[in-house]
């Protein structure tokens, strides 16, 4: 069968030669050993440095969101002016327009910059309106309307700076650019500068950001995300609420009781795809099934998580089907063994066993949801319509109101670069939200792991 | 046919291929192997034999320092091969497993052609000067695998289309095509039917003429029939190590004796 | 809210029978639970089901088919030249349902009493003024027809909950009926119980296939309508791509595509190599240590929402890109928004999904594939290319195309950091378009629904699912064969 001549014939090159000597080839099979060991790391650096520039860059650029600038300045609340009855009626006060406020604020900041003796070449209280936020009336108006009898007081406010005095302290705005800008001079600069000195302008803590609301394009320096990140909750609330009884449903007929036949796999097979249809796609579902043809309300949370409920199914079928199959089956045996049915076998044992690992799937499921952006935009979930607080739970679900990634689209569409920082500490507040979504899920996993 | 290699079994003294001294295996915390000394001989078959779980496998492994590629496995004592310590620093793996080729329990054709399974050595060593030189070398490999005549019509088919017998005498040819000193076969026969099993047998009485072949088996018999000296391995120790018939036929140690009647395994 | 009332109602219902379903049985067994074929808590929970699932069965069924109905008869009542033109008729049905919303709203204010609803006379009342003080406000005047129609809508939608309230209630209590009256020592409910809970399982399973239906739907009547208006031919090979809202658009899915593909490729281009090496080095290489580290820090950058990723392309990447290839450095690029800027961040993006992929898979490979090529004195990156590489081959070609199908269903990062401009360019440094993008931009402004501007969305979605399906069908086919090649 062998042939011997052919075997005894063979070229044993290597034959004697010592193992302690590394013959050339081997030296370059090493070298090219070595370098591609050489690209796998390169891979992982480059992937760990994107990572660090895409996380720097969000820090770089997103704290600053959290800092405003304010001007403190004494405010003298003229009755002349914001209550001409006299008689301090809340009702009738609130006939005084933000109109009415703004003067009384400039005024206020033009006195104050006489008493500290700052030398500006602006010598009127109208030229320095460009300095204070347009909102500025509004938060003393608020203050005055909680309290009529601050009137005729002269109060200590602080007062939103302008998005452009707020932008020069931050190194946004430079003087360089300042001259084709309409919105400020360089005088109100220098101002800055001589205010700042003095601790009248300063950077504050900005707690509005977190908890305000959308604001009109030219107002950057009031804008907050504090309605949008109502609207998520509200949505997560949808999407916890549906997608854990129905995606565990699921799974369990799929896991547990479903036969093999050609009904299941279809199922399974339109699961996994479902879990790679884009994401937009699941906005036109959205928009043509819960809005065109259901006629639910736009831009509502509810149709929103209605929406990401059916994104993020799949994802939790998987998940929780992962969860149950890892519980063996001689659990099952033993139930059915002492005459358990197959339904309370699952109910009673399969079930409770598997919870940890469907709940951490569940979360991170919502944490994906929480981060969607696309579909939203179909539903109309976008726009200048973060700007007030529902008024109660159904209003939660169910008024117009963005959400966080929707919001933060928004502000980076927006032309005025003072929303870039917005969207940037937009992103610090989610990405926030995700980390403390999976931090409770790998705690979930280590704390209730179990290894069969 | 079976008895054909007993018959012409040679007892003469031959040189000294490997020698193990004083060699500790630690699988982490498991001590595997425990101070194990032997000499393997070239142009002899050495079948290492004992119940499962005793280091056998483990032990043939540290022959071509297959164990370098498990994290945990820590290996001491000294392994030469022709009087140099393979776990010498300057000892390159890979050209140590070069001059000791191994094969596996399980037939493992690589999912490429036969031409391909065989000639990958070959092409890694780069042992063929041209094509010519290749076809040449792999043609010698399958023929001294045994498997030539079965193959060289369908060459470039995949290798995993062959039965569980053809595989494994792929791989034989495999590892003879790189031109080894010393084969190392790990259970070689264990997922083989009888017949197969008998072509592999004869096969590996024919590799004792150009190479040292050491044999993992966990069927006496087959110890029986293809090797010339058998260690008998228990519990991760060397408990005996001999000639074949003497070890079969009257044993030292009363634990070898018990494994041999059935007593324990 | 009538609907949660009844369905509250629908609930208390089948307490009520869960209790009279548990006593029942328990009395015909004279109050021995061990004679009951099953635990008493499985007879009340028998009646519960039978009252409550037909009766919700029934309300979700009629709700669904109710406003198929009312608009279907109200809209015969709208006058022919509204009817005629396609295009009008939904404007002017999502008129009428604006005004009866309207009308609703009113009535609930107090502003009107519900017999003045109904006769509002378009000629006489200012309808306008009158819903403008309840808060509502409409666009134009309201018309006669509408306002007709509307009432009658009213009418239709309030007769409509009637009868489903009645229905609903007369299904409760009939299957609350059936219960009580089976629930006999005898009987065996928990059988029953559990027939109807794996009925219920198998709804939920069944949604799966439902969302699918829906999507399939929702993009082919919609896709269809947007054929009626324009030409599929100048849709599928049109090499231009220009709407406009006041029509004369020319709507070509080409330039769209090539944008979506260029951008997809350049993603690739950044995300195989890495990605694959990366899962190399941590599958072949990387000690546990490393692995434990690293594997988590790439898989933070899946977790990372995409919106992110827009903003990093915006406002980072575009503008680093236009200080080296812009008018001040090569002068290649005209914007910071580009197909690179896009397509480079896209790769970041997708550089985790390539390599726990291409991990899982590298991992299937057999060991002892890799012990045959070591025994035969192979190093570990001879073993890795020629060995383990080509066996894993098709499972990545899966993998690729899993995240072919990821880049070309993108959105927000195309959204933000590719430009609006639909070109057909080589160059990429130029702005260019997605179908994804598109998508957003033609359904997200103020467009009519009915206008083909806002319905090739559509039939741009209708393309994207195609595509990204078959790509996922073809991909996680050859994944599954490949996983049970090795099992």
């Amino acid at each position: 069968m062998t042939d011997a001549s052919l075997a005894t014939s063979g070229a044993p090159a290597r034959k004697g030669k010592s193992l302690v000597v590394p013959d050339a080839r081997t030296k370059r099979r090493n070298a090219a050993e070595t370098r591609f060991k050489a690209y796998g790391v390169a891979a992982i650096g480059a992937g760990i440095f994107f990572l660090v520039v895409l996380l720097s860059a969000i820090l770089i650029n997103g704290v600053g969101a959290f800092q405003q600038t304010f001007i403190q300045v004494p405010v003298y609340l003229d009755p002349a002016k914001l209550d001409k009855s006299g008689n301090r009626d809340p009702e009738e006060m609130k006939k005084v327009s933000t109109f009415g406020y703004s003067p009384l604020i400039q005024d206020a900041l033009f006195a104050e910059v006489q008493a500290q003796g700052v030398d500006t070449p602006l010598d009127s209280a109208k030229a320095m309106k460009e300095m204070i936020s347009a909102s500025a009336a509004a938060q003393v108006r608020d203050v005055v309307l909680a309290d009529p009898d601050l009137v005729g007081e002269t109060v200590d406010f602080q007062i939103l700076a302008s998005s452009r005095v707020d932008g020069y302290l931050k190194g946004r705005v430079q003087r360089a650019d300042v001259a084709r800008d309409k919105n400020i001079n360089v005088e109100h600069l220098d101002l800055t500068d001589a205010l700042r000195e003095k601790g009248i302008v300063a950077r504050r803590f900005n707690m509005d950001f977190i908890t305000g609301a959308d604001a009109s394009e030219s107002r950057a320096e009031q804008a907050g995300l504090g309605v949008s990140i109502l609207g998520s909750l509200f949505m997560m609330l949808v999407v916890l609420l549906l997608s854990l009884p129905i995606g565990v449903a699921a799974s369990i007929y799929l896991e547990e009781f479903a036969k093999k036949n050609r009904f299941t796999d279809i199922i399974e097979v339109n699961i996994s795809n479902l879990a790679a249809v884009p994401s937009i796609v699941f906005g036109i579902l959205g928009l043509a099934v819960f809005i065109q043809f259901m006629h639910l309300p736009q831009s509502a949370p509810l149709v929103g998580g209605l929406v990401l409920t059916l994104m993020t199914l799949p994802t939790i079928i998987i998940s929780t089907r992962a969860s149950l199959a890892s519980v063996p089956p001689s659990i099952r045996s033993a139930a059915l063994g002492v005459g358990a049915s197959k339904m309370q076998s699952v109910f009673h044992h399969v079930l409770p066993l598997a919870m940890p690992g469907i709940l951490t799937g569940t979360i991170l499921g919502l944490a994906q949801a929480l981060g969607e952006t696309a579909p939203l935009l179909l539903i109309g979930m976008v726009g200048y319509i973060a700007t007030n607080y529902p008024d109660g739970v159904a209003s939660g679900f169910l008024d117009p109101n963005s959400a966080m990634p929707a919001q933060i689209y928004e502000w980076a569409k927006r032309a005025d670069p003072a929303y870039y920082e917005r969207a940037w500490g937009g992103i610090i507040i989610l990405l926030v939200f995700l980390m403390v979504m999976n931090i409770i899920a790998i705690l979930l996993r280590r704390r209730f792991e179990r290894r069969w | 046919m079976y008895d054909a290699p007993n018959s012409e079994r040679d007892v003469e003294v031959k040189d000294i291929k490997i020698t193990a001294q004083g060699v500790q295996v630690y699988y982490g915390d498991t001590h595997a192997i425990k101070d194990v000394s032997v000499d393997i001989e070239d142009k002899t078959v050495t079948a290492f034999i004992g119940p499962s779980g005793c280091g056998k496998s483990t032990f043939l492994r540290c022959l071509n320092r297959m164990n370098d590629t498990i994290d945990i496995a820590r290996v001491e004592g000294n392994i030469l091969l022709d009087g140099e310590d393979i776990y010498d620093k300057r000892v390159d793996p890979v050209q140590l497993r070069a001059k000791v080729g191994m094969v596996f329990q399980k037939p493992n054709p690589f999912p490429k052609s036969i031409y391909d399974n065989v000639a990958y050595g070959p092409r890694i060593h780069g042992m063929a000067k041209n094509k010519a030189d290749l076809d040449e070398i792999v043609e010698r490999a399958l023929k001294r695998g045994a498997i030539w005549n079965e193959v060289k019509d369908r060459l470039h088919a995949p290798g995993t289309g062959l039965s569980g017998g053809q595989q494994q005498r792929l791989c034989i040819a495999r590892a003879v095509a790189t031109e080894p000193e010393v084969l190392l076969m790990d259970e070689p026969c264990s997922a083989l039917d009888p017949i197969a099993t008998a072509q592999v047998e004869e096969l590996i009485d024919e590799l004792r003429r150009d190479y040292s072949v050491v044999i993992v088996t966990h069927s006496m018999q087959q110890a029986a029939r293809v090797s010339q000296k058998t260690a008998f391995f228990h519990l991760g120790n060397l408990v005996e190590f001999g000639v074949t018939d003497k070890i079969f036929t009257n044993p030292t140690d009363p634990r070898t004796e018990a494994y041999i009647t059935g007593r324990i395994g | 809210m009538p609907t949660l009332w009844l369905v509250l109602i629908v609930v208390a219902l089948g307490g009520i029978g869960f209790v009279l379903g548990r006593g029942r049985a328990l009395a015909s067994a004279g109050g021995d639970n061990r004679k009951l074929h099953s635990l008493p808590s499985y007879y009340g929970s028998n009646v519960a089901m039978k009252t409550i699932m037909p009766a919700m069965g029934v309300l979700v069924l009629w709700l669904i088919v109710q406003p198929f109905f009312v608009d279907a008869t109200v809209s015969k009542l709208l006058p022919d030249a509204a009817q005629s033109e396609d295009t009008t008729l939904g404007l002017v049905m999502s008129d009428v349902r604006r005004v009866a919303d309207g009308l609703d709203f009113a009535v609930a204010e107090g502003l009107l009493s519900p017999d003045e609803a109904q006769a509002l006379d378009a000629s006489s009342d200012n309808v306008r003024e009158t819903l403008g003080a309840a808060g509502v406000a409409l666009g134009s005047d309201v018309s006669a027809e509408v306002l007709n129609a509307a009432q009658r809508y009213r009418v239709l939608s309030a007769t409509g909950r009637l009868f489903m309230s009645a229905l609903v209630l007369v299904a409760a209590l009939g299957g609350c009926a059936w219960g009580v009256k089976n629930s006999h020592m005898d009987y065996r409910a928990r059988n029953v119980v559990e027939a109807g809970i794996e009925a219920l399982l198998v709804t939920a399973a069944s949604l799966a296939i439902l969302t699918t239906f829906g999507i399939v739907l929702s993009l082919i009547f919609n896709t269809i309508e947007f054929f009626q208006r324009y030409p599929a031919s100048e849709f599928f090979f049109s090499l231009v791509w220009s709407p406009s809202f006041g029509g004369g658009s020319e709507l070509g899915l080409l330039p769209l595509l090539w944008g979506t593909l260029y951008i997809s490729v350049i993603a690739l281009l950044v995300a195989v190599p890495i990605g694959l090496f990366a899962a190399i080095y941590l599958s072949e290489y990387a000690g546990p240590k490393v692995r434990g580290v690293a594997k988590p820090l790439l898989e933070v950058l899946a977790g990372i929402p995409t919106i992110v990723y827009g903003l990093f392309a915006l406002l980072t990447v575009g503008p680093l890109l236009m200080s080296v290839f812009g008018r001040e450095g090569l002068g290649w690029m005209q914007a910071g928004t580009a197909v690179m800027t896009a397509g480079l961040v896209m790769g970041i993006m997708l550089i985790p999904f390539v390599s726990s992929l291409s991990d899982d898979i590298i991992n299937a490979v057999p060991q002892a594939m890799r012990d045959g090529s070591y025994g035969l004195g192979a190093t570990q990156s001879e073993t890795i290319r020629q060995v383990v590489l080509p066996a894993a081959l098709p499972g990545i070609v899966g993998a690729i195309l899993l995240a072919a199908s990821r880049a070309i269903g993108e959105t927000m990062i195309v959204v933000l950091g590719a430009g609006a401009a639909a070109r057909l360019s080589m160059n990429p440094f130029d702005a260019m378009t997605t179908v994804t993008a598109k998508i957003v931009s033609q359904l997200t402004g103020d467009a009519d629904f009915s206008s083909p501007e806002a319905l090739v969305a559509f039939a741009l979605g209708m393309s994207l699912f195609v595509i990204t399906l078959g790509l996922n069908v073809f991909a996680l086919y050859i994944v599954r064969k490949y996983r049970e090649q090795y099992e």
